[in-house]
């Protein structure tokens, strides 16, 4: 028969034992508190939690400790929080934000599969970087995208896909933290500020007639770029042609001359886009006026009506 | 000596917490992506498995059965076992950091895991001493870590092939954890041959 005692003692006992663990998490909370900074927490709630690496600490816990600590660490280091963030992170430790350059992760390939050929067919582990191992790619250019796509399998943003055989970025979605930059085993992504829209779409450094072998749509090193360039912002470099982002002032004049047609021109933010992969110099470089370049990310007014996105 | 050493053999092979009683599946299936996280994981549970046996065998023999109320075992386990992980993971934070970025993340994933409340019930059931009961949960981690350890190795293997798609992900997992329970399973009856009993 049931009695009373039967259910006293499990319950006094349960009670007990819990009360007993209560109070012994609690002593222990306070002894062994460790003091949290309060302004870390600020900061980390300020930044986007990719845990990228950008900023060049280990990830975005690191990066708000270490601002806490010492306010002299510049608070625009994020690089997909972008302006945003670091005037937040600058409120929160009142100091001044600075300036923060917007970028996005270039592919300096065009090497389409119609444009390039393969050297083999490969069907081992599908890792650019394993692929990378055995005789530098199947592709008969060695300097060009690999196509198997590790730098999509990094991306945090999905900004980065492989079309066609070679990686092509979003623009729009990508926030220029570099991780496919430091993933690619070919080392073809370029992280670029955002301003710069003018680019070369090949990282060829073979000698002329060995890229006309490999890859339709190579650098040659032929200069012509070099010599229509009025700003000194195009040189070639080991039989491939390089653009300095801070000379260049995005008139497209290399593009038109490039006789490849390699040098690629990014439409304007606003403006219509142009055929994403064949290079047509006449429909995205035209309509670079002077007056325009010195703030090619607002919107000229002219181009207003054409935006459609909304 | 020669029990001691057949408690470990039994806890490691035979009787494997994970490939044979199937206990703590959701951190050998969650956990072993990776090989570094499986063996931080791994050493977090053998820890974990020592202290709450040596915190639950005194509990039950000298508070639960002599009140007669041998079946609040699990109640009070549970709360035991879950009050002494926090508290370790305090003490943890404060005086050994170092030891707590290792294992500290892994910790409170295991605070009431099935592994670790089996390991300290199935030592009352089998009714070892306090020492044998110490020994087994030791061995019983170190056989968790053996699981962990093979799965991870399996898994990356795994993921580099190329397989049907309807096999992706999980599907995958589970059986390459049957095929590998299974290959313990043969274990079974070899401890007693081994020490000739």
């Amino acid at each position: 028969m049931l009695t009373a005692s039967a259910f006293v003692t499990p319950v006094v006992l349960t009670i007990v034992t819990g009360l007993i663990a209560a109070v012994l998490l609690t002593v222990a909370g306070k002894i062994f508190a460790v003091p949290v900074d309060e302004t870390a927490v600020k900061i980390r709630e300020c930044l986007p939690g990719a845990n990228c690496g950008a900023c060049g600490f280990v990830g975005c816990d690191d990066y708000a400790g270490a601002l806490a600590k010492d306010h002299s660490i510049a608070p625009n280091k994020c690089v997909p929080g972008g302006a945003g963030a670091a005037a937040a992170i600058a409120a929160v430790l009142g100091v001044d934000a600075g300036e923060t350059v917007e970028k996005v992760a270039n592919v300096m390939c065009s090497g389409l599969e119609d444009c390039t050929s393969k050297e083999m067919d490969y069907q081992g582990i599908q890792s650019c970087a394993a692929v990378k191992n055995f005789f530098g790619g199947p592709g008969s250019c060695k300097y060009g995208c690999i196509g198997l796509g590790d730098c999509t399998k990094v991306c945090q943003y999905d900004a980065i896909q492989v079309c066609n055989g070679v990686a092509k970025v979003d623009r729009d979605k990508c926030v220029g933290c570099g991780m496919c930059a430091n993933t690619c085993p070919q080392k073809i992504i370029d992280i670029l500020p955002k301003t710069s829209r003018v680019t070369v779409g090949c990282s060829s450094k073979d000698l002329g007639k060995n890229v006309t072998k490999a890859c339709k749509v190579g650098c040659i090193g032929c200069k012509m770029c070099e010599k229509t360039c009025k700003f000194d912002a195009i040189h070639v470099v080991d039989n491939l042609a390089k653009i300095d982002p801070e000379k260049c002032k995005n008139c497209g004049m290399c593009a038109k001359a490039c006789p490849r047609k390699i040098i690629h021109v990014v439409p304007k933010p606003g403006q219509k886009p142009i055929v994403k992969v064949a290079p047509k110099t006449e429909d995205g470089a035209a309509p670079v006026k002077p007056s325009e370049i010195t703030r090619p990310e607002a919107p000229a007014p002219g181009s207003e009506p054409e935006k459609k996105t909304e | 000596m020669k029990e001691m050493l057949m408690i470990i053999m039994a806890a490691v092979l035979a009787n494997n917490y994970v490939l044979v009683r199937f206990l703590g599946i959701c951190p050998f299936l969650g956990v072993s992506k990776k090989l570094d996280s499986a063996v931080g994981m791994s050493f977090a549970v053998i820890f974990v498995m020592v202290l709450a046996t040596a915190a639950t065998w005194p509990i039950q023999r000298l508070l639960l059965d002599p009140n007669g109320i041998g079946y609040m075992q699990t109640t009070v386990f549970i709360l035991v076992i879950a009050a002494l992980v926090q508290l370790i993971e305090t003490f943890m934070k404060k005086s050994l950091p170092a030891l707590h970025k290792s294992l500290g993340i892994y910790l409170p994933l295991i605070t009431t895991n099935c592994a670790v409340l089996g390991v300290c019930t199935l030592n009352i059931d089998e009714g070892y001493n306090f020492i044998q009961s110490l020994v087994n949960s030791f061995g019983s981690g170190v056989g968790f870590l053996l699981a962990m350890f093979l799965f991870a190795g399996v898994r990356s293997k795994i993921e580099e092939n190329d397989y049907p798609e309807s096999f992706k992900g999980v599907a995958s997992t589970l059986v390459a954890a049957s095929i590998l329970s299974v290959s313990f399973m043969g274990f079974s009856g070899m401890i007693d041959n081994i020490f000739g009993m």
